[in-house]
């Protein structure tokens, strides 16, 4: 099976989608002659051209709302955002218009589109743009919100993003966009709403996504090193939730640690944690423990940030503790 | 009805009657929806196009098919000129079942994609990049559509209004962008909000064509805004149009509107394109009172009908809330 970077795995589902449906084009900052500032879109343009491969200036809410209304009149935009620390100059054409239209026009319109670009923080590039938007795009009704972690998922679940007849928020990560793994040739697809186990395990569910998962995987390892047996899931679509995946891990382990890149207050983890509390609370050994950002803004320095962020020490540390072992 | 030529110079009588007729539904659509807010019917935000009539109808006479409307919370007239039922219009008011929208958007969010009206938005230049959006699409899949944009004075000091309008004419998108100048922003004036007098002079920097006038007569009105969709059809031009024209109510029902005097509402009255159409009527095509009146009638039952229709519509079912959030839940 060949193996790829997660880059070129969305490059790769990109093409494939691009050449299967004419509607489909990508927007955004330096998509084009500069073959994409992360390299995802590289060739696009040479292959596409212009019409299709739309080089932009930098006007986030522009060329958001400029997705939108070519959404609703039957294209299907890919809307490249540099960082998704920039999609917050655009926010209210996420939060007003693709989320909505389709609820406030009575059905008339549809909005099959994809916000995407990285997610949570890189290193060292300080508060503004080190941010997980995971808590904010999953705080409102009428999107889908995507994070990836391997090149596999990037791209079985770019494609579904595309092929979705509503807008879907997908995240990405700078720093993982060079991450090898497996993706096999020829065409697939992975269902939006769909959670992966990673790891399989028996003793405590770690639960992660995007950037928390190959933390979380390292940390499952220090965990076997202790005598502990993680199941690491991967909850891969963050709106709507694989409840199911959850909560039938969580009443084999009886024992939870969330672990993921994003502040804890009112975040996605949270809601996790609710749905835990309402639905296996019986099944609960220990508290649910979360490892995520510390609940400040990002500093630059190294050893601040690193103090900030989540690690596979400090996952452990909390998988010890519901497992009532000593790290 | 449409004209046989909208761009005619010189309207016959029956083309003056139909405008006329056409600017008075939409007046008196409004006048009712008033009341209807002042007896409880009508809750939420009503923002109300007395005084701007003659825009929506001019606009209508010139679009073909799979052109577009995109406008503001100020909504009803479009929907009205565009030929959506004042019935389903009424009942959207109401917050009922047989609303345009089902009773789920209200005044501020009309939408009739059928009819040619692509929404109305109510967050204050947030619609500009979209409609720039729909023009795009038209060059991509070449449908030969031009998007119309309209937008208040208030709207030119926001930023998805420059993105918006950037874009568009960066890529020379077939979209003409008219701003309905009503003189205030709420109870903010023009001269308060920018220090400029015309706001077309921001055209040259977006490569827009502009044009700018009074809004007087509707036949004007809709021979220079004509030659700007033209443009935008044929050669993919945008312009930036500046329309002066009066809202006499408040910014919206809540605003009693004391930020103006009476005289400067006079001035504006002897301008209101309805009334000077009713003028035209009299002096040059034989209407004495009876005639008016004949019209005004025929309007005022339509228009309670629609009433009617609204009280008697349902609420929506309960069950309506969970529909087209996702395509999913339809």
């Amino acid at each position: 099976m060949p193996t790829l970077q997660i880059r070129e795995a969305l490059r790769d589902a990109l093409d494939e989608e691009m050449s299967r449906d004419d509607r489909v084009f990508v927007m955004g900052e330096e998509v084009g002659y500069y073959n994409g500032a992360y390299k995802v879109t590289q060739g696009l343009l040479d292959k596409y051209g212009e019409q299709r491969v739309v080089d932009t200036p930098i006007a986030e809410t522009g060329f958001a709302g400029v997705g939108v209304g070519a959404a609703m009149a039957g294209l299907r935009p890919v809307i490249e955002f540099m960082t998704f620390n920039f999609s917050a100059v655009a926010f209210d054409q996420i939060l007003n218009n693709a989320a909505k239209l389709r609820h406030l026009s009575g059905g008339q319109f549809t909005l099959p589109m994809v916000f995407r670009g990285p997610n949570a923080a890189a290193h060292m590039l300080s508060s503004t743009h080190s941010q997980a938007f995971e808590s904010f795009y999953c705080g409102f009704p009428g999107v889908k919100v995507v994070s990836v972690a391997t090149p596999y998922d990037a791209k079985g679940l770019l494609k579904s993003a595309i092929r979705d007849e509503n807008p879907v928020i997908f995240f990405e990560s700078e720093v993982m966009y060079g991450v090898k793994g497996e993706v096999p040739e020829g065409e697939y697809l992975i269902p939006i709403g769909e959670a992966d186990i990673k790891r399989p395990g028996d003793q405590v569910t770690v639960i992660t996504w995007g950037q928390g998962v190959p933390i979380s995987l390292e940390a499952a390892k220090i965990a076997e090193q202790n005598g502990i047996d993680c199941e690491v899931i991967d909850l891969r679509t963050l709106r709507p939730l694989d409840t199911d995946a959850i909560l039938n891990s969580v009443r084999k382990t009886n024992r939870v640690v969330l672990a993921y890149h994003g502040w804890p207050y009112g975040g996605t983890g949270a809601e996790v944690a609710d749905l835990i509390a309402r639905e296996a609370f019986d099944h609960l050994d220990a508290p649910v423990e979360r490892v995520c950002y510390e609940d400040i803004n990002f500093s630059y320095a190294e050893n601040l940030e690193n103090l900030a962020i989540p690690s596979p020490e400090r996952i452990y540390e909390s998988i010890a503790k519901v497992a009532y072992k000593t790290a | 009805m449409t004209p046989t030529n909208p761009t005619t110079q010189a309207p016959d009588k029956d083309e003056v009657v139909r405008v006329y007729k056409e600017m008075l539904r939409i007046r008196r659509f409004e006048e009712l929806a008033s009341r209807a807010y002042t007896q409880g019917k009508i809750s939420g935000f009503l923002h109300l196009y007395i005084g701007q009539e003659a825009i929506a109808v001019a606009t209508a006479d010139l679009m073909k098919d799979g052109d577009r409307v995109v406008t503001t919370y100020r909504d009803h007239g479009f929907a009205i000129s565009l030929g959506c039922d004042p019935g389903a219009c009424m009942a959207e008011l109401f917050g009922k079942k047989d609303g345009l929208v089902g009773g789920v958007g209200g005044s501020m969010h009309f939408f009739a994609k059928d009819k040619g009206l692509w929404g109305g938005y109510a967050i204050v230049g947030g619609h500009i990049p979209v409609a720039a959006g729909h023009a795009f699409a038209s060059k991509y899949l070449k449908d030969d559509a031009v998007t119309l944009c309209f937008l208040g004075e208030g709207a030119m000091h926001i930023g998805a209004t420059h993105e918006g309008m950037h874009l568009a004419g960066l890529w020379k998108l077939p979209v003409v962008f008219v701003i309905e100048n009503n003189q205030y922003a709420m109870g903010t004036p023009l001269k308060r909000q920018t220090l400029v007098d015309d706001l077309t002079v921001r055209a040259p920097a977006y490569r827009m064509t502009s044009d700018r006038w009074e809004v007087t007569d509707i036949f004007e009105t809709r021979r220079r805004l004509a030659e700007a969709v033209e443009r935008a059809r044929k050669d993919h031009q945008p312009a930036l149009i500046e329309l002066l024209t009066y809202r006499f109510r408040g910014h919206s029902m809540s605003d009693p509107a004391k930020y103006r005097t009476k005289d400067e509402v006079d001035v504006w009255k002897e301008k209101d394109p309805l009334h000077r159409t009713e003028m035209a009527l009299r002096s040059e095509h034989g209407f004495d009172d009876d005639g008016i009146e004949a019209i005004d009638d025929a309007v005022v039952d339509e228009m309670q009908a629609a009433v009617d229709f609204a009280d008697a519509s349902p609420q929506p079912d309960p069950e309506h809330r969970f529909r087209h959030h996702l395509v999913e839940n339809d």
